[in-house]
């Protein structure tokens, strides 16, 4: 089926539509701005939910509870669960689905694996596309985004969703230290799942006092919360929407362009660095002197900078005719 | 693959399909491996393996390959409840118009159901002792065409 009828099911709520088209975005870079073009102007309305944290701190238990409580008031979801793309074979276990058997099939709640592809910082490259694919849908009140939980490197995902919620677990209290540098800057709301656990009440103070010392406490009018979650028991999670709600409220009543504009900002950047890269590493291994050059290296008879500069040089020329 | 390496792919990376792969369990059965290890076998081949977990009833199980625009379904299964719940799923598929998804089983499948079961759906069984790259190249050789490009 060509993309245009594809895009046509997708207004109408096709579940079918839906889903080829986020696999084509996935595949096919050059298909992808063909279908952002018809459907950015769609977007725009679900409230798009980024979910990080270290690995195993129960980040799809939490999606899992969190979608069918607001499920339950009559949302409807929709779910991108991002693992890693070996990068050995390039193939991918996606895992995050064995935690949402709960919501698996229930109305209204749509679950899409998907794998990072060899793309660093925690998300796919499609990963931005997919979630304006269910956006433009018109069928999600929310998109929820589950990062890969690299842990460090989580920043992208502040500029994709609206509101970023850092999940910890009991019991990393050296890890939360070795985090504040990057990832805690980007949350609006810090969640201690597990709190089942003896331990958890100590992570919650612990968190809490970095929030005040680091001053992370005021974020542009929005103050960050600590809520406590169990998965397990079924705990917090009420609290925990009613959060996102308020935060989402924050974000409708905020009467500066400021915030949209940077996300379109890096939205623009974003989408820019992958265009340049993939043109750029086109037209070098199109370069005639492209395997000479590698050659030369090999030989140590050029260093790596100079050879770059070498196609770099070329190519200014080619793109200036 | 080294970074430099993994960003020298990057333009491949950018027109590209793999063969996605739904691994399931349906009905009461909590033997596990056999579907790791498999999971485990088709991702070292390269594919995008989703593994939705024990206890999938046929509805969850279609309901995910939908979402997931899965290209091949592989279930495993080791319940001896195969002859009633595997023709379920491929019967629901095809309620739902899906007709281009290959369907593989593994487990412990009497031979004697063998061919009931190809007559319902089921292209192909990998029981015990089975080599892992006959499933893998199985799959290679027979996922849809149109589906891959
Ligand atoms: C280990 C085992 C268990 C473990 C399971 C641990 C676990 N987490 O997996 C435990 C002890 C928990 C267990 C429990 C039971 N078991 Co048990 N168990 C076995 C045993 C000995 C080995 C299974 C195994 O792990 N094999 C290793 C894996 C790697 O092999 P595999 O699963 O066959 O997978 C291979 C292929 O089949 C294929 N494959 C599998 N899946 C898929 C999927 C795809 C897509 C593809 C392409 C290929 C593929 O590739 C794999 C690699 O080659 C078998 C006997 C046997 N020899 O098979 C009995 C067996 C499966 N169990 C059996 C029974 C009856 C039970 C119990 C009901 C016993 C009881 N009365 O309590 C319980 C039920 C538990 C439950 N909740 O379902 C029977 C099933 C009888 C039947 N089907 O008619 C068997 C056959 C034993 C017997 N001869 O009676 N069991
Ligand atoms: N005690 C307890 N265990 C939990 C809770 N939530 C999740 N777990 C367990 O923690 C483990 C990891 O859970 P996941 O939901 O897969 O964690 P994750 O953060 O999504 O993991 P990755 O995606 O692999 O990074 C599982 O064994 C869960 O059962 C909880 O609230 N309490
Ligand atoms: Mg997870």
């Amino acid at each position: 089926m060509d993309v245009q009828t594809l895009i046509d099911g997708l207004f109408k709520g096709d579940i079918i539509s839906t889903t080829r088209l986020i696999s084509i975005i996935e595949n096919d870079f050059l298909k992808a701005e063909e279908i952002s073009r018809r459907i950015y102007p769609h977007t725009g309305n679900a409230h798009v939910l980024g979910i990080t944290g270290p690995p195993g701190v129960g980040k799809s238990s939490l999606v899992n509870k969190l979608a069918l409580e607001w499920n339950k008031k009559g949302k409807n979801i929709g779910i991108i669960a991002v693992d890693p793309s070996s990068p050995y074979s390039g193939g991918a276990l996606l895992g995050d689905r064995i935690r949402m058997r709960e919501i698996t099939g229930i109305k209204g709640i749509f679950i899409r694996s998907m794998a990072t592809r060899g793309s660093l910082g925690g998300l796919a490259r499609a990963t931005r596309d997919a979630i304006n694919i269910l956006d433009a849908s018109g069928v999600y009140d929310a998109v929820i985004v589950e990062t890969v939980g690299a842990g460090q490197s989580e920043v992208q995902i502040m500029s994709i969703a609206k509101t970023v919620i850092l999940v910890l677990s009991p019991g990393l209290g050296d890890e939360i230290q070795a985090m504040k540098a990057g990832t805690m800057e980007i949350a609006d709301i810090f969640v201690v799942n597990k709190s089942d656990k003896p331990e958890a009440l100590e992570t919650v103070n612990d968190l809490e006092r970095m929030l005040d010392y680091e001053g992370l406490n005021e974020k542009a009018g929005w103050q960050p919360v600590v809520v406590s979650t169990s998965s397990t028991m079924n705990t917090g999670i009420d609290e925990l929407v009613t959060k996102i709600e308020e935060h989402q409220a924050f974000l409708a009543g905020m009467t500066s362009e400021k915030l949209h504009e940077k996300r379109a900002a890096m939205e623009l950047i974003d989408t820019l660095i992958t265009k340049i890269e993939n043109e750029a590493i086109k037209k070098a291994k199109e370069s005639p002197v492209y395997n000479e050059l590698v050659k030369k290296i090999v030989e140590k008879k050029i260093d790596p900078y100079q050879a770059a500069d070498i196609i770099l040089k070329e190519y200014m020329q080619l793109s200036r005719q | 693959m080294e970074f430099g390496e993994r960003n020298a792919c990057l333009h491949e990376e950018l027109i590209m399909k793999r063969i996605k792969v739904l691994v399931a369990k349906p009905g009461l059965d909590g033997h596990d491996r056999g579907a790791k290890v498999i999971c485990r076998a088709l991702r070292d081949a390269g594919m995008e393996v989703v593994y939705s977990g024990l206890e999938q009833t046929p509805e969850q199980i279609v309901n995910a390959a939908i979402q997931e625009d899965a290209d091949v379904i592989g279930l495993s299964i080791l319940s001896g409840a195969h002859r009633v719940i595997l023709p379920t799923v491929t019967k629901l598929l095809s309620e739902k118009g899906i007709t281009d998804v290959l369907v593989v089983v593994g487990g412990i499948i009497p031979t004697d159901d063998h061919l009931f079961l190809k007559q319902h759906g089921i292209s192909a069984i990998f029981g015990p002792g089975t080599p892992l790259k006959n499933a893998v190249e199985y799959i290679r050789e027979n996922v849809s065409k149109e589906r891959i490009h």
